[in-house]
């Protein structure tokens, strides 16, 4: 099948979104089928070669904070070029509901298009502000994805309509079959994210460390990922600073094997996920998960089946229940167990098999993609 | 005299071409709909190849002699029922169908029995598949429904006609709930 992917956010950015499309661009070309995907993309970016730059996001306010993102009638007509030339089956874009290189795709094409999308969050004025805009491009779309109930839950509430639900894909084998590192193992809890960020919640955990420390004094906090060290250990006393080690920036395979060393992956973020796609790795990997009770980690974590939860934000029941599983490696072993068995369903075999789906259903009709000649 | 003339041609200007832009967005919403129309069309096509997709597979698993006679029958019979229901009735001859398929499978040493069967694996996945892909076929249908109902009940497009005689076609509603062991 031929089939086109718009990505409204640069590849070079870290980003959810980004690894999704990524990761499905690649699934599928395994499975034999052509893809191109259209994002954003300054000039000396390195673009993968089922890639195509769309030009340069450009920086404007939006909602709240700045958005990159790319607009304008030159945009528009590399979209149209884009779609022209690439003669797809099926069109499936990412996020079209923001002001993006997805919503130009929506406007310019015609034919089957699949849409994906990610985000869950509070209504927003510019959605309001937007939304007849936006009504007449989201008409077009056949099939409407969403990547978790929260998102879909979203999606209904701010346009109407009904999506189904296909999660994000995680390639568990490859997080089940990395050899663990002897020097993160043993009594090891780790954090993955950019710490500086209050919502991705390491304050929670910090506070949390000096119960959990005196408890069990051999614990160590292993913390992934980009952020101001210093700035992060201000609040933590003294003594216990030894009992963390910054990692700084892993690449996938140390993730993955930091994931199958430690005794317990911490997840106290506290709020602005509308998935946990970093659970699922984890789990994957078979880190007895503990994480904050936010709607998307308890969907993940099937109410506390596959992974423990504590009520967002709570220090003191963070400690509790970290101590609780640290002291008990049958406890552990019961979480890895069903966590085994409850990733299954996001393996990207599994996921990319459901989306073919989606698209075989959407170009049952043999119309392929068209640009249209101009704006409508 | 020449001064009221003058008033007069610009507003008769200005009122055409305030005709002109409303001739416009009647235009550009009867596109709309248009659209909309089209793809219920072809929503409603993907949904009844899935349907039939569904009891095709299961009247194979029936005929394959892997289940046992009583399981066979009840599974045919569904089939059979659904795939030759009158329109008022299909809704209904689905639901049965899904019904037949959960009755079934409800016993999960049911689907690990034909697993093991030379044959079985093929026969249960596709089965497994396609009630997915009825799952996914009715929702995108009916908000495709739910789309062209939402801007047909816009009042220009009623007041000046612009769904023309085309009817007002319902939501497919039926049981689709596959059994846990045919689930994903």
């Amino acid at each position: 099948m031929r089939i086109g992917i718009v990505c409204p956010y640069s590849f070079d950015v870290p980003g959810g979104v980004q690894n999704h499309v990524r990761d499905l661009a690649e699934h599928l070309i395994g499975l034999g089928h052509e893809v191109s995907v259209l994002a954003p993309a300054d000039d000396d970016t390195v673009l993968p070669r089922y890639a195509q730059s769309a030009g340069r996001a450009v920086p404007v306010p939006y909602n709240g904070s700045v958005a990159r993102v790319n607009f304008g009638f030159l945009s528009a007509a590399r979209v149209r070029r884009w779609i022209h030339d690439g003669n797809f089956e099926v069109l499936h874009v990412h996020e079209p509901g923001t002001p993006s290189l997805s919503l130009l795709a929506c406007w310019a094409a015609s034919g089957p298009i699949v849409a994906t999308f990610h985000t869950a969050n509070p209504r927003s004025r510019a959605m309001l502000a937007g939304a007849p805009i936006v009504a007449s491009a989201m008409e077009k779309i056949n099939a409407r994805i969403a990547v978790s109930e929260y998102a879909r839950r979203t999606l209904v509430e701010h346009m109407g309509g009904d999506a189904v639900v296909i999660p994000n894909g995680v390639d568990v084998g490859f997080f089940a079959g990395q050899q663990p590192r002897p020097e993160w193992s043993g009594e090891t809890i780790a954090f993955v994210g950019r710490y500086g960020e209050p919502r991705k919640g390491l304050s929670v955990l910090l506070e949390a460390l000096p119960a959990i420390v005196e408890a069990r004094p051999n614990t160590r906090l292993l913390v992934a990922g980009r952020g101001d060290e210093d700035e992060a250990l201000r609040s933590v006393p003294e003594h216990l600073r030894k009992r963390i080690e910054f990692l700084g920036m892993v690449d996938d395979v140390d993730k993955a094997r930091l994931f199958r060393s430690v005794d317990v992956y911490c997840a106290p973020n506290t709020g602005g996920e509308s998935f946990g796609i970093i659970l699922v790795e984890a789990m994957s990997a078979g880190a007895p998960v503990l994480a904050s009770e936010l709607d998307a980690f308890s969907l993940v974590l099937e109410g506390g089946e596959a992974g423990v939860m504590f009520p967002t934000g709570d220090a003191a029941a963070l400690a509790r229940e970290a101590i609780g599983l640290l002291g008990d490696p049958g406890r552990r072993d019961a979480l890895r167990a069903s966590a085994a068995a409850s990733v299954r369903r996001y393996d990207w075999s599994v996921v990319a098999a459901d989306i073919l789906s989606v698209y075989e259903m959407v170009t049952e009709s043999t119309a392929r993609v068209t640009a249209n000649g101009g704006p409508r | 005299m020449r001064l009221v003339l003058t008033e007069y041609s610009v507003a008769l200007v200005l009122l055409a071409v305030l005709l002109v832009l409303f001739g416009l967005y009647l235009s550009w919403t009867a596109t709309r709909l248009d659209r909309l129309h089209v793809r219920l069309d072809a929503a409603r096509v993907a949904l009844d190849a899935q349907l039939l997709r569904r009891s095709t597979a299961a009247l194979e698993l029936a005929r394959s002699g892997l289940l046992d006679p009583a399981t066979a029958l009840i599974l045919a019979a569904g089939a059979r029922e659904a795939q030759s229901a009158d329109p008022d009735e299909r809704e209904a001859a689905e639901s049965a169908l899904t019904r037949d398929v959960r009755a079934s499978f409800e016993d999960p040493t049911q689907a690990q029995q034909v697993r093991a069967a030379h044959g079985g694996p093929e026969l249960l996945d596709e089965l497994g598949r396609s009630l997915r892909r009825v799952q996914l076929a009715r929702r995108f249908h009916n908000e495709s429904v739910r789309a062209v109902r939402q801007l047909r009940s816009h009042r220009l497009v009623r007041a000046f006609r612009l769904a023309g005689r085309a009817p007002d076609k319902p939501n497919f509603e039926i049981d689709d709930d596959p059994p846990v062991a045919l689930a994903r």
